[in-house]
């Protein structure tokens, strides 16, 4: 038994390390694939963040809630507004994203947990829904609406202020010193994403996990025993909540900007199929999934007919031609087809997502493997 | 369709795709490693300057988009001396010889702002991070324009906008680095007011339905503004939630107003929406007050006007440019477009074209690309021959003034794309006003080259 | 008092469309257990069957207008109205109305399609699955539609003869009250086909098995009735009432690509407060969620509550699924 729980506590270790040394190495193999600008790495990470924290709610309970870009906007906001109160530096943001976000998690996790399967969804939903829709229009005093909450040179920042830091003419945000733009804000965003992911697997891992997923597979035979699933539930979406927040948060950091269409219902669906997508449950299906989209948003939709041309300049003329005629629907203002055919072919031929398609190429390695040392 | 042409292009494409290999090649490594040797972001090294398309591909706002980067694409076929040269022919205090801009040869990228702030900002960091573009301009929506606008500034590049109408573009979200050519809802206020009073008289009282946005609201202002200053009084003034699809609950109030006049301040698909909704409950058919019902689009554009059909025709709204202009240089520009893609130029298209063209003369002007130069060039310049007569950018706002083109939907069009009429021609003088007027005022900072 | 009939018509007008489509959804939802996010697709596939019959109908002879040289501009004649001249024109008025003699046909064969070659895989998985099968299906048809169409709305309009308003307040001697031809139409035909699906289902046999199978799935196979037949049938129904609901809403919402996404939230919002499944509660939700939103889009109200218009669904939803579990109609 012993052992047991020691092995699998190496491997997790080992896990951790790996996913460290892929984060950390973001911008060296993103390179390879086009991806190796600060802000898709960026991307990357705030997307994944925000997979995870789904997924801690949808994966392990089971629970699917379609509002949770309401806590993306409400991180972005407060993170925003505490740019223009307080101070540049990130982690009074932070920190205030967080608090705002958990708060928000509690009440719209309160009401809508009294509910399960898709009447909690649609609770979920129309608590974002009107979020967005309030936040667009009546609530332009504080997200200035349709536009998006901007910073201003002019902003008070008392805390700055006392501290006497110059105002810049742009302002940016930093940590100590450091500018939050670029690279810098893509390290940050990572270490928080490895922070995430690290403590994602302790939940999974916890006997508070292994209640979720009994809570998953069978809730009547847990209220049997005597034990109210309700205050795990809570305690998972406000976690996923956090998650949400602190992503938004990121998400101002790197880009001082917070606009009402992070709220939207699209922006909730769209991390629902990112968790789907890469598979639900696992520790690395969701991030899989939410680089994919992301990836697919920012590189497939720039391929325009010059860049297939230089791409298949190889090929003799009357080739590439064809090899034009054939991708081009699939990619620039034909992005959109591309994902959804990729949605439809993962699905029917990956039940699990992405990371299925990862183990059964895992698989097919290992038994060759097997065979060579048979042999 | 429209890819047909794409596709099949008549340039020599090899010799293209070598040039693009060769920027791909000379941007790829610089953008990290050397940004210290930059005197400014995205300094073009090699043998050519990129500069930035973001335009809606996706969405609502996909036509508009794709009309857009044709209209760039051909610019910058212009702008390298290929085809027959376009606005090039008849701009005014052009410095521009067709070979390409400060002796770089022009190449572009493409990317997809979905009209979302967040879509819109990704695209255009990807284009300045990772494509090393000089300048990002497109677009097609005030909310979308703003937040790039914002970005551009903060990363050191210029921001051509494209078709934005709000008066924050260049009133309070005004940024050194950023330029509108288009119109805005005060010069649409300023210019319709008088052809209203002309052909409705001053008697008149005028319900709006407003998107409730920003860009809805400044519209809403502005028509409020002149047309009450001219006598006509407001009944009421009601805001409807941004893609309502069907209006009937906020246009069957209108009925018993009291009102004669209906002024929707909607645009895209809520105005093609709310306008053949109206024309169904019979409004256009009205008489109230002894007079005949009357319904206002305050914005117009050509491809909004096709999706709401005959409920169009006869009525008024203002326009940035339409194709049917004769004049030298909407001849050059229409030309040269409907040879190479078959149809006339959208609005969005014209002013994308002018938007490309004015940013490379002002870089061969200032003989540099480094946004500070080319600032200094671009403010205060005037020019004439690029479809709305003579034009100023004001340096005080970066703002394009020039004469504003009232319409009316086309009651004997002569073909499918005759839709528009032009009623006046408001020239200039007319629809200026003070930079630092109430509700446009801003603050337009210090240029940033970024490095 | 005018204005609140007014509303009141405004409300059972959207309320017609919102029970029309929300009732393929729940009846799939019932029958199949499969959460179909492409229900919205096909709403949009039936409003574009009527812009295809219209532009099939309107084939023209083009005239070159010789006064533009850059490009080729022309005046369009249908050649319709050339060789049959008053019938034509008569023939293309009523487009939309053949529309939707055609996409039943049209529809029915898109439904059973989609139920065997890709739905029926997915009975038996989780409804995360469903979502995004369904989800990029969705995105897949819409794609479609966008790359041959465009993006921008496709004006339709409703034959002559009902494009005026009729003076349905001198019924009740409010003579102020005009309300336009095609909705009360609309009205008219969402309750024909609701009640013609309900009929449907309560007496044939046919909709007594579906109904039997909605009720216990297992039980019914085991009575050696070939339930699976029955539910590729009910699959195609919904995608038929879908878009018809489609081709009607045309001369109302000129159609665009994307018009199936913009209703695919609302659609779900019904179909969940009516109760997952009750065709009865769908029904009920669509008309009272149509009426509480003409309501609370009165200037007078608005003026108490600003911006109540923009959530007074969600905020009803919200609390009639707090009050009641399973919605208003929704069985365990």
């Amino acid at each position: 038994m012993q052992s047991i729980v020691e092995s699998s506590r190496t491997r997790d270790t080992f896990t951790l390390l790996i996913f460290i040394a892929v984060v950390l190495t973001a911008p060296i193999w993103g390179e390879f694939i086009g991806a190796g600008y600060p802000d898709l790495l960026q991307k990357f990470a705030i997307f994944g963040l925000f997979a995870i924290g789904y997924n801690i709610l949808f994966g392990l309970t089971g629970y699917l809630s379609f509002g949770h870009a309401a806590f993306l906007g409400v991180g972005s906001y407060a993170t925003v507004w505490s740019f223009k109160l307080l101070s540049m530096n990130a982690i009074p943001a932070v920190i205030f994203a967080v608090a705002l976000s958990a708060i928000f998690a509690v009440v719209i996790g309160y009401l809508s947990l009294r509910r399960s399967g898709i009447y909690f969804s649609i609770l979920t939903l129309a608590f974002a829904q009107m979020s967005y829709n309030m936040a667009y229009s009546v609530l332009t005093p504080i997200t200035n609406g349709e536009t998006g909450l901007q910073l201003k040179s002019s902003d008070p920042r008392v805390l700055d202020a006392a501290l006497g830091v110059e105002p810049q003419a742009v302002p940016l945000a930093d940590l100590f010193g450091i500018t939050l733009n670029g690279y810098a804000g893509f390290y940050f965003c990572a270490a928080i994403l490895i922070l995430g992911f690290w403590l994602s697997m302790k939940i999974f891992r916890s006997p508070f996990g292994m209640k979720l997923v009994a809570i998953k597979s069978n809730q009547t035979r847990m209220e049997f025993t005597g034990f109210s699933p309700r205050p795990y539930l809570l305690t998972a979406f406000v976690i996923s909540g956090v998650y949400a927040g602190l992503a938004g948060s990121l998400m101002a950091i790197v880009d001082p900007l917070a606009g009402a269409e992070r709220m939207q219902w699209t922006a909730s669906g769209e991390v629902v199929l990112m968790t789907i997508l890469g598979g639900v449950g696992t520790l690395f299906g969701p991030i899989l999934g939410a680089a994919t989209i992301k990836y697919f948003e920012n590189i497939f939709s720039a391929i325009n007919n010059q860049v297939l041309e230089s791409a298949y300049s190889f090929m003799p003329e009357w080739l590439s031609d064809i090899a034009i005629l054939l991708t081009r629907p699939f990619v620039g203002e034909g992005w959109h087809l591309m994902l959804g055919v990729l949605f439809m072919a993962i699905i029917i031929f990956l039940p699990g997502g992405i990371i299925e398609g990862v183990r059964r190429i895992g698989g097919i390695f290992k038994k060759s493997k097997q065979i060579e040392e048979d042999a | 369709m429209s890819t047909d042409n794409e596709k099949f292009g008549t340039l020599s494409r090899r010799g293209f795709m070598k040039a693009s290999a060769a920027t791909a090649a000379a941007v790829a490594a610089p953008t990290i490693l050397t940004s210290t040797a930059h005197a400014y972001v995205n300094e073009p090294k090699g043998g050519t300057v990129t500069l930035g398309f973001n335009v809606p591909q996706t969405g609502a706002y996909a036509d508009e988009g794709a009309d857009e980067l044709r209209a760039y694409k051909l610019a910058v076929k212009h702008l390298n001396g290929e085809g027959d040269g376009g606005m090039l022919n008849t701009m005014t205090n052009c410095v521009l010889k067709g070979n390409g801009v400060n002796g770089k040869k022009v190449a572009y990228v493409t990317g997809d702002t979905q009209t979302k702030s967040d879509a819109a900002r990704a695209s255009a960091k990807r284009m300045i991070e990772k494509d090393g573009a000089v300048m990002i301009t497109g677009g097609s929506s005030s909310g979308v324009a703003i937040a790039v606008q914002g970005l551009c500034q903060e990363a050191g590049v210029i921001f051509m906008a494209g078709l934005t109408h709000s008066n924050d573009t260049t009133g309070k979200d005004r940024k050194k680095n950023g330029f509108r050519h288009f119109f805005n809802t005060e010069m649409s206020g300023a210019a319709l007011a008088p052809i209203l009073k002309k052909e409705f008289g001053t008697d008149r009282t005028a319900y709006h339905l407003t998107a409730d946005y920003s860009w809805g609201w400044s519209q809403e202002g502005s028509i409020k503004k002149y047309t009450e200053s001219m006598g006509w009084k407001t009944a009421a003034a009601v805001r409807t939630p941004l893609g309502a699809g069907d209006f009937s609950q906020y246009i069957t109030p209108v009925l018993n107003s009291g009102a004669d006049v209906l002024v929707l301040n909607h645009y895209g698909k809520d105005m093609v929406n709310s306008l053949t909704q109206a024309v169904q409950f019979g409004l256009r058919d009205k008489q109230v007050n002894g007079k005949d019902f009357q319904i206002v689009v305050p914005l117009f554009s050509r491809l909004m006007a096709q999706g709401a059909g005959e409920n169009i025709k006869g009525i008024y709204g203002s326009t940035n440019w339409n194709w049917s202009l004769t004049d030298e240089g909407s001849k050059a520009f229409v030309k040269s477009f409907g040879a190479e893609y078959g149809f006339p130029p959208s609005q969005a298209a014209h002013t994308c074209y002018v938007q490309t063209l004015l940013y490379a003369n002002a870089c061969q002007m200032a003989g540099t690309f480094n946004p500070c130069g080319v600032i200094d060039a671009l403010e205060g310049f005037k020019f004439d021959g690029m479809g709305n007569g003579p034009t100023e950018y004001r340096a005080a706002d970066h703002q394009c003034f020039k004469d504003v083109l009232v319409v009316k939907g086309n009651e004997n069009p002569s073909s499918q794309f005759d839709l528009l009429k032009i009623v006046e021609v408001t020239p200039r003088a007319q629809v200026e006003y003070a930079p630092d007027m109430a509700d446009v005022a801003g603050e337009l900072g210090a240029c940033n080259p970024g490095a | 008092m005018d204005a609140i009939l007014l509303q009141v018509l405004n409300g059972l007008d959207k309320g017609g469309a919102y029970a029309l489509i929300a009732l393929g959804l729940t009846l799939v939802f019932g029958t199949l257990g499969v959460v179909n996010f492409a229900h919205g697709a096909l709403f949009m596939m039936g409003a574009f069957v009527a812009v295809s019959v219209q532009n099939l109908l309107t084939i023209s002879m083009k005239v070159r207008d010789t006064s533009i040289t850059f490009f080729e501009a022309y005046k369009e004649t249908p050649y319709l109205e050339v060789w049959f001249g008053d019938v034509g024109t008569t023939i293309i008025d009523y487009s939309v109305p053949i529309s939707i003699l055609i996409a039943i046909p049209i529809m029915l064969l898109i439904g059973l399609a989609m139920e065997r070659g890709l739905i029926r895989h997915f009975y038996k998985r989780d409804h995360a699955d469903q979502i995004l099968v369904t989800f990029g299906l969705a995105i897949v048809l819409q794609e479609i539609i966008k790359a041959n169409f465009g993006a921008n709305p496709i004006p339709q309009s409703a034959p002559d003869i009902v494009a005026g308003s009729a003076a349905v307040g001198a019924l009740i001697g409010a003579e102020g009250i005009v309300y336009p031809w095609w909705r009360l139409i609309y009205l008219a035909f969402s309750l024909v086909v609701i009640g013609g699906v309900f009929a449907f289902l309560q007496f044939t046999t046919f909709g007594m098995v579906v109904r039997a199978g909605m009720y216990d799935r297992t039980m019914v196979g085991l009575l050696g009735i070939n339930i699976e037949r029955r539910f590729t049938i009910v699959f195609g129904l919904a995608a038929v009432v879908a878009g018809l609901a489609g081709v009607m809403y045309t001369p109302i919402l000129p159609p665009d690509y994307h018009m199936g996404m913009d209703f695919l939230v609302l659609s779900f919002v019904v179909v969940v407060v009516g109760g997952m499944g009750s065709l009865g509660g769908a029904v009920a939700a669509g008309f009272l969620l149509g009426i509480l939103q003409s309501f609370f889009s009165m200037n007078e109200v608005k003026e108490i509550l600003p911006g109540i218009d923009q959530i007074i669904i969600y905020l009803v939803a919200v609390a009639i699924l707090l009050i009641r579990p399973r919605g208003l109609m929704g069985k365990d």
